[in-house]
C-alpha cells in the first residue's frame, strides 16, 4: 500500500512538473490553453494505467480478503515492478541532463532494484531526428550513461546496468512535430536478468 | 611494334600521360596509339587541349550517334556523363550532323555553327569501342583511344567501362578527368548500398543495422558501423563480397573513416565518460585513442588527403561544432568562427579530395544546410537552401557534393555542383542518407 501511495505521488509530481515546465500558469479566471505536450500526455497515460492497476489490486484484495500474497497478488506486484523499471525517461533537445521528472522515475526504479538484487537492466539512449545522425548516437549514449550514473551513484552495482545507444535510429513516434520529437528523446529500460524475482517479496 | 615504342615513350612525357599508365580497362595498345601520335609533335608535359574561348563559358560538345548493338545507350551514357560533369555544354543531337559515313570527313563548319567546340565520335567494332575527340576550330582529330567493353551490353561492368571512356573524353576536353566512373555508398532501410554515379545499379552490400559507409582509398572496400542490440561494431566489406570485423560490438563504435593510405580506420568509440576518436589498424588489431575528448562527444572523423590532419564533430564547447586537429589529436581548433548564417549546430564534416575545403552541415532556421569552409581563409559558403540537406560527401573532382536532401518531399540523395549550384537527383527510393563518394574507379 505504501508503494502505491508513493507511486501516485510520483506520477502526480511528474504531471505537475510537466505542466510547470511546459506551460505558463494561466491568470485566474482565464481558460487554460489546450496544449497537449508529449510529457503531459505520457504522464496522464501513466497515471491512468496506475490508478486502474491500483483499483484492480484493491478489488482483488477485497474479494479475497487476503492478508498474504495470493498468486494474482504476486503477479500484480511483479507487473507493477516491471512497469516501474521499464518506464522511459525523457530529455530536452541536445541535452543529457536528468529533469526532476526523470529523477523521480529513476528513484522509483532505484527502490525496485534495491528490493530485487538479481535484476539487471540495459539502458538504451535515444534521440530525436533533428541532430546529425552520427552525433546523435553519441548523444544517445550520453543520455544512457547519465541515467546509469544516477543509479550507480545511489548504490546500484555498475555491473547490473548496461548501456547502449540507438541515436535517432529507432524512433518511438514518427513525424516532424515537437510532440514526436519529445517522445523520441528518451532512455528506455530493458530487464535483462532477474525478471522472475520481481513477484517475490523480501 | 607500337607497344615497344610505348614503353619507352610513356616514361618521359610527363604527368598527363603518367596518370593514365596502368589503367587496366584501357588497352595498353590503344593507349599508346592515342598518346604517342599527338605528343610526338609537342613538348613533354605540355597539354594541347580543345580549342575554345573559356571566357565565353563552357565548351559546346556534340556527341554523334553510335551505330551497332547498344550504340544508342553508349551515346546516351556518354552525353549524360559529360553533362553531369558540369564542365561542358552537351548540345542537343543534330539531325543534319548525323552518323558519319565511314571515311567521310566531318562537317566541322556546320558543327561550329551549332556551337560545338568539340565532337565526340564513338565507333563500335565488336567489343572494342573507339572514342575520338574532334577539335572543331582546328578541323582535325585531337585525341583517340580504344576501350574494350565487357561482352554483355548494359551490364554493370559494361556501363562502368563506358563511364571510363566518358571520363577520358572529359579530360581531353577540359583538362580535368571526369567522375562518371565512380560510385556512391549510402545507408538506406538499415543497409549499406552502392549506386553508380549516374544512378544506375543500386545494390545492397550489407545486412541490416548498417550505417556510415566510408570508402577505402582504392575503392574496393567499405568500412561501416553496425548497430546491434548490445553495442555497435566497425566492419569492412569487400565490394565483391566478404566482411570482416575491425572493432567488436562492445560499447559505441561508429562513424569509421579510412586513413588516406588505407592502413587505418579512425572511428568514434563511446564509453561512460563520453565518445572519443580512436584509430584501429585496417587489417585488425587493437585501436588506440587519438583525441582527448575529456568527457565530450566526438564523432565523424575525416582525413585531409595527406593524412596529417582530421576534421571531426565535437560537443566540447557545449554544442556540436566542426573542429580540426592534427591526426594525433593535438592542435585542436574550430573550423570556422560562428557568425551570421553559420548556424547553431554544425556537424558531419568531409574533407575535400584536393585538400582545400571541408564540407559540413549547419543548422539554420531549424533545418540543416550544407556549407563549405576553405582551409586557407576559413571562408564559409552556403551550398544548399531547398529542403533540409545533410551528410555531404565530396566527389573525387573536389567540385561536386552528394548530400541527403528532403527537397523533393522525401529524403533522397542529390548531387550538387558547388560552383554553379546545379542539383540532380541520384536516388529515387525514399530514405537514402549518409552517402560516401568513392574515389575514381576502373582506371
Amino acid at each position: 500500500m505504501r508503494r502505491s501511495i508513493f507511486l501516485g505521488a510520483v506520477v502526480g509530481a511528474v504531471a505537475l512538473g510537466a505542466c510547470r515546465r511546459n506551460q505558463p500558469v494561466p491568470p485566474v479566471g482565464a481558460v487554460a490553453p489546450v496544449v497537449d505536450t508529449a510529457a503531459q500526455r505520457l504522464a496522464r497515460e501513466a497515471a491512468a494505467r496506475d490508478s486502474a492497476a491500483r483499483a484492480q489490486a484493491a478489488r482483488d484484495a477485497a474479494a479475497r480478503g487476503a492478508a498474504t500474497p495470493t498468486v494474482d497478488g504476486v503477479a500484480a506486484a511483479a507487473a507493477e515492478a516491471r512497469r516501474i523499471l521499464t518506464a522511459p525517461v525523457f530529455f530536452a533537445f541536445d541535452a543529457s541532463e536528468l529533469s526532476d521528472e526523470a529523477r523521480q522515475l529513476l528513484d522509483g526504479k532505484l527502490a525496485v532494484l534495491q528490493r530485487h538484487p538479481t535484476v539487471t537492466l540495459r539502458i538504451a539512449g535515444h534521440t530525436d531526428a533533428r541532430g546529425a545522425t552520427e552525433y546523435n548516437l553519441a548523444l544517445g549514449l550520453r543520455r544512457a550513461s547519465a541515467t546509469r550514473k544516477y543509479l550507480v551513484d545511489r548504490g546500484i552495482a555498475a555491473t547490473r546496468l548496461a548501456v547502449v545507444s540507438f541515436g535517432a535510429e529507432r524512433p518511438l513516434a514518427s513525424g516532424e512535430s515537437e510532440d514526436a520529437w519529445a517522445q523520441n528523446r528518451r532512455g528506455e529500460f530493458e530487464i535483462t536478468a532477474g525478471d522472475a524475482s520481481l513477484g517475490r517479496t523480501r | 611494334m607500337m607497344v615497344t615504342n610505348c614503353a619507352t615513350t610513356r616514361a618521359d612525357i610527363g604527368m598527363h600521360v603518367v596518370r593514365t599508365v596502368g589503367r587496366a580497362s584501357l588497352g595498353a595498345l590503344a593507349l599508346c596509339g592515342a598518346l604517342v601520335a599527338p605528343l610526338a609533335a609537342q613538348q613533354p608535359g605540355v597539354r594541347v587541349g580543345l580549342t575554345y574561348d573559356a571566357r565565353a563559358g563552357k565548351p559546346g560538345v556534340l556527341v554523334l550517334p553510335v551505330s551497332g548493338t547498344a550504340g544508342d545507350s553508349i551515346r546516351a551514357i556518354v552525353a549524360r556523363d559529360l553533362d553531369h560533369g558540369d564542365r561542358v555544354t552537351v548540345l542537343p543531337p543534330s539531325a543534319t550532323l548525323g552518323a558519319p559515313r565511314a571515311g567521310a570527313p566531318l562537317n566541322y563548319a556546320l558543327a561550329a555553327r551549332l556551337g560545338a567546340a568539340g565532337i565526340v565520335q564513338a565507333t563500335l567494332r565488336g567489343t572494342a569501342l573507339e572514342i575520338v575527340l574532334h577539335d572543331v576550330a582546328q578541323a582535325r582529330v585531337l585525341e583517340r583511344t580504344t576501350v574494350t567493353l565487357p561482352a554483355t551490353p548494359l551490364a554493370p561492368a559494361w556501363r562502368r567501362a563506358v563511364h571510363v571512356a566518358s571520363d577520358q573524353l572529359e579530360e581531353w576536353i577540359t583538362g580535368v578527368r571526369g567522375i562518371a566512373a565512380s560510385r556512391i555508398a549510402y545507408a538506406l532501410a538499415g543497409r549499406i548500398w552502392i549506386i553508380d554515379s549516374d544512378g544506375a545499379n543500386a545494390t545492397a552490400v550489407t545486412g541490416t543495422g548498417a550505417l556510415s559507409p566510408s570508402w577505402h582509398p582504392l575503392g574496393e572496400q567499405i568500412a561501416y558501423a553496425e548497430l546491434e542490440a548490445t553495442g555497435s561494431a566497425i566492419r569492412v566489406t569487400d565490394v565483391r563480397g566478404g566482411t570482416r570485423t575491425i572493432v567488436e560490438p562492445r560499447g559505441l563504435n561508429i562513424s569509421p573513416a579510412f586513413t588516406p593510405d588505407g592502413t587505418g580506420i579512425a572511428y568514434a568509440h563511446g564509453e561512460d565518460v563520453g565518445t572519443d576518436l580512436w584509430l584501429a589498424p585496417a587489417g585488425g588489431g587493437r585501436g588506440a585513442r587519438i583525441a582527448l575528448g575529456r568527457g565530450s562527444d566526438n564523432t565523424s572523423p575525416t582525413f585531409s588527403p595527406d593524412g596529417r590532419r582530421i576534421a571531426f564533430t565535437s560537443g566540447r564547447a557545449g554544442y556540436p561544432d566542426v573542429y580540426l586537429a592534427d591526426a594525433d589529436g593535438t592542435n585542436i581548433d574550430v573550423l570556422a568562427p560562428r557568425g551570421a548564417g553559420s548556424g547553431s549546430y554544425r556537424a558531419s564534416p568531409d574533407w575535400s579530395p584536393d585538400g582545400r575545403a571541408v564540407a559540413f552541415q549547419s543548422r539554420i532556421d531549424g533545418r540543416f544546410q550544407v556549407m563549405t569552409a576553405t582551409l586557407r581563409d576559413r571562408d564559409v559558403q552556403r551550398i544548399t537552401a531547398e529542403g533540409a540537406n545533410e551528410d555531404p560527401s565530396w566527389a573525387p573532382d573536389a567540385r561536386h557534393l552528394v548530400v541527403s536532401s528532403t527537397r523533393s518531399g522525401a529524403r533522397q540523395l542529390w548531387v550538387i555542383d558547388t560552383q554553379t549550384g546545379r542539383a540532380r537527383q541520384l536516388t529515387r527510393a525514399a530514405g537514402g542518407r549518409l552517402p560516401a563518394w568513392s574515389p575514381r574507379l576502373g582506371r
